[in-house]
């Protein structure tokens, strides 16, 4: 089957039943989407398709032919992505294995609603879990995200 | 006590240099590698591109100007990939915007200071290396002035350092210019280092060297190595601990499209296919009898009413001053039974390994915080000599004391699974497995016993501890088994600073035996002793009718560092200000791996039932800091770690099996629930903590004693559940 995956088609010849996140890892060699439950509720394995967030873990590859899909991968360059500035300048990460599936939810979200509150924040990614405990940094984060975006937006607006 | 884990890790040293052949001469951790050593290192470490000085074990430095520390520790989320750094650079004097950091190999040279093994745990890995990494950059500084001094045939006395630069008068040299020079020089015999008031980098917030390759999905994980011509395996264990295979019929998973092979290993059945999917989808068709043994049976609940009976008689004595028993006679008692479940540490990452057999050796990578444990008894699986065994520590996705087994269990299976199936291998473990696979944190019931004197203040004490002891064979045992009293069951009850105040005291400890394998759970015994003594102590308190903060001033000496955390925390909450209707503040203090920690929890609880934790304000004294950041990081870690116990995880067994399999029902905390949490450190010049594990312990009693304040209900049973 064919897969779009940052940007760049796939042809990988795996079960119609095997799940996004094996095919991203172990056939594509994608490694930054996570393997944390398999059960769509720790949400270590997300990733956008056609830009929502998806769990990997649990959706067949089969089903996302001729879907754009992104991974943590290609969330950006070089660590760019307002997002990822973000979790830097707030010192976000401890393990680290979490937080691209945190990253891509806090991307979707703020796809969504541009100024989340904390309430929304944690509405949004409370299907996240990270064991180190790391969600009051991941907060403050995402808030910080919001303005990256905001003055990156208000600054290509003065360029038009 | 600090003094007390001193003493143990130099008697624990002992212990494993008479009992571990391997570990004879030369476990002297140098600061420079020896020869032997170096070629060890030269195959084990990517190879540098030009010559590197100088030969030291915690240094490299290029020609390009790039500095890397070989970490000796493993990085699981607390920070030793950048508060270590910061420590060698400090007195290398180097630009801090040019140091990179990779795991050490698995060698001598990087064993630890107190443990005489190459390991990271017990929350030691500032103060353990601290001088002597400072040392090696010191030392490593001495070098590449010397060299300068040499070229420019000047004094060395004369030269002095900035970021990286050496300089005497008009003549400047960077440090990847003097690099080769620098490593043909004789070491010098000692270094001066700096005073702490010189510091420039030790003490300052610095931001983690490792966010960059945790943001964009490049740090390498244990689960995300990949070799030629590896395989996927997934094994089948007993679902009952302790159980064997009897019998088992392979055909049906050797049909699933992509399974390549199916062999039997000691703990069980593994299925290696040419992906993960492939293998999981074998394991799960494969046909399995098994022989449960004397699990078969297992029951938590028979458990804990056989633990309470248990703690009704005597026990192994950890602590005992005056006469108790005399003193409760005619006397009001006030008694309480406190109970805590087994748990499953359940790291983000569940546990993998990749082995692969060449003919000169074997090449292992995994998270580990165990290299040497790992080493040894890999090579004995395989008749190797230990330093044949290579070991490649990636980043953990967590730990909390799963990564640090004395069996080494993930990791020696996977060497099994390497060896009967001739394959390079990545063992992966599902989230099931993690959670149902064994090595829990024990269940623990504690009986309490107190007396009030006239004044209020306990006049007698009797605690009697019962669970299963976590050292008993281990190769700690011999020298932390004391007397039938594993310190690690005891440590925070038989220590407990209140006690000193308390005329009679005793401690007492039964460690029942079961087929449930057990291990260290993110701050070991302070794990439960500490919600044990802190809710009793909070008890005892309102008995007296004292407020609770003032009851443990008045227990605790005033010079007591758990005065200081004590009253920064009550301080900075505002203690006794009013709170909204409804809410509770509950108060805990308690000394884990040398570090004191005080915290204060503000929490309500519904007309449903429902428990929330508002705000956590804590203060912590580890003595000085060398990362502001990191310690403000793993309080809040260990605090949200502890809450998720205290509020949520229970793992139960039923019929030998453990009844809870995944998230959805082995319960952890989640963002929603995560309060805002301020972290306080109390200036301080007194000997150097942990930070790792000590935000855990005080969590759960102080929530446990606001649950108090707010309801009048007291929960002695973790997790808690408000009636």
């Amino acid at each position: 089957m064919k897969l779009e995956i940052n940007g760049q088609t796939h042809d990988v010849d795996v079960p119609a039943d095997m799940p996004l996140l094996w095919v991203l890892r172990d056939v594509v060699g994608l490694t930054g989407t996570k393997f944390g439950r398999g059960m769509a509720q720790c949400g270590a394995c997300t990733v956008h398709v056609d830009g929502a967030p998806l769990r990997a873990c649990v959706t067949p590859a089969a089903a996302l032919a001729g879907k754009k899909i992104t991974t943590i991968e290609g969330l950006s360059k070089d660590a760019d992505h307002p997002v990822q500035r973000a979790w830097i300048e707030t010192d976000v990460v401890q393990c680290g294995y979490c937080q691209s599936g945190q990253i891509m939810s806090a991307v979707a979200l703020l796809a969504q609603n541009a100024k989340p509150t904390d309430a929304e924040i944690d509405a949004a990614m409370t299907g996240n879990i990270c064991r180190c405990g790391t969600y009051q940094r991941l907060r403050t984060a995402v808030h910080r995200a919001s303005e990256l975006m905001a003055a990156s937006a208000a600054k290509e607006k003065s360029h038009a | 006590m600090r003094n007390d884990l001193s003493l143990q890790a130099a008697q624990t040293r002992r212990a494993f240099l008479k009992t571990t052949a391997t570990l004879s001469a030369g476990l002297v951790v140098a600061c420079f590698i020896p020869l032997g050593l170096r070629r060890a290192f030269a195959e084990d470490a990517p190879k540098p591109a030009a010559p590197v000085i100088p030969p030291n074990a915690f240094v490299r430095i290029a020609p390009d100007n790039s500095v890397t520390v070989l970490l000796k520790h493993s990085e699981l989320g607390q920070g030793v990939w950048t508060s270590i750094p910061m420590v060698v650079a400090e007195e290398l004097d180097c630009d801090w915007s040019r140091v990179r950091v990779e795991h050490a190999p698995a060698a001598p040279a990087y064993a630890h200071t107190a443990f005489g093994i190459q390991m990271t745990g017990g929350s030691t890995s500032t103060w353990e290396s601290f001088d002597q990494l400072r040392k090696a950059g010191a030392m490593a500084r001495a070098l590449l002035i010397a060299a300068a001094a040499q070229k420019w045939k000047v004094q060395a006395g004369d030269c002095h350092t900035e970021k990286g630069v050496v300089i005497c008068g008009k003549h400047k040299a960077t440090y990847g210019e003097l690099a080769d020079a620098a490593a043909k020089l004789p070491l010098p015999a000692e270094v001066k280092l700096k005073d702490a008031k010189d510091f420039t980098l030790i003490g300052k917030p610095t931001k983690r060297l490792d966010s960059k390759a945790k943001v964009n999905g490049t740090a390498e994980f244990g689960i995300d190595v990949k070799r030629p011509n590896m395989v996927v395996a997934v094994v089948a264990r007993s679902p009952v601990p302790g159980g064997k295979v009897k019998s088992f019929d392979a055909s049906k998973a050797k049909a699933v499209p992509g399974v390549i092979d199916v062999v039997q290993v000691p703990t069980g059945i593994a299925v290696l296919g040419k992906h993960f999917w492939a293998a999981k989808q074998g394991r799960d068709a494969l046909a399995i009898e098994w022989d449960a043994g004397a699990g078969a049976t297992l029951s938590s609940v028979a458990m804990r009413e056989q633990y309470q009976k248990t703690s009704r008689t005597p026990g192994a004595v950890a602590k005992t001053a005056g006469d108790v028993e005399t003193a409760f006679k005619g006397a009001k008692v006030i008694e309480a039974d406190y109970t805590v479940p087994f748990l499953a540490h359940a790291p983000m990452e569940p546990e993998n390994c990749t082995v692969e057999i060449g003919k000169d050796g074997a090449d292992i990578w995994t998270g580990t915080q165990f290299q040497t444990f790992d080493q040894q008894l890999s090579a004995k699986i395989l008749g190797l000599k230990p330093e044949q065994v290579r070991i490649h520590t990636t980043f953990l996705g967590g730990g909390f004391g799963r990564r640090a087994n004395p069996t080494c269990d993930y990791v020696t299976e996977a060497v099994e699974v390497a060896k009967a199936s001739g394959k390079t291998v990545k063992v992966v473990w599902t989230r099931e497995d993690d959670i149902q696979g064994g090595y829990y944190r024990p269940m623990w019931h504690s009986r309490l016993r107190a007396t009030l004197a006239k004044d209020g203040k306990p006049a007698a004490w009797a605690h009697t501890i019962v669970g299963q002891s976590i050292l008993a064979g281990t190769p700690f045992a011999p020298m932390m088994i004391k007397n039938g009293i594993d310190t690690t069951s005891v440590e925070g009850a038989a220590d407990s600073p209140y006690l000193e105040s308390i005329p009679a005291h005793h401690v007492e400890l039964h460690s029942p035996t079961s087929p449930i394998s057990v291990l260290w759970w993110r701050s070991v015994g302070h794990s439960h002793t500490a919600f044990v003594v802190e809710s009793f102590v909070d008890e005892l308190a309102h008995a007296a009718k004292k407020d609770p903060l003032e009851y443990r001033r008045a227990l605790l000496p005033s010079s007591s560092r758990e005065r200081l955390a004590l009253d920064l925390a009550a301080e900075k909450f505002g203690w006794g200000k009013p709170l909204p209707k409804g809410h509770g503040a509950g108060i805990a203090v308690h000394e884990s791996f040398g570090s004191y920690v005080a915290q204060i929890a503000e929490v309500s609880v519904d007309d449903k039932k429902q428990l929330k934790v508002h705000r956590v304000v804590c203060a912590i004294d580890c003595g000085p800091v060398v990362n502001p950041l990191t310690v403000e990081a793993q309080m809040q870690s260990g605090i949200m770690f502890g809450l998720a116990a205290a509020l949520h995880s229970e793992l139960t067994f039923k019929d030998g099996k453990p009844e809870q399999s995944n998230f959805h029902n082995y319960t952890v905390l989640r963002l929603n629930e995560a309060p805002q949490v301020e972290v306080y450190s109390v200036p301080s010049t007194d000997k150097m903590g942990g930070c790792g594990e000590p935000g855990t312990p005080p969590i759960a009693p102080a929530v446990a004693n606001a649950v108090f304040a707010a309801t009048g209900q007291r929960l002695r049973n973790l997790p808690l559940r408000p009636a």
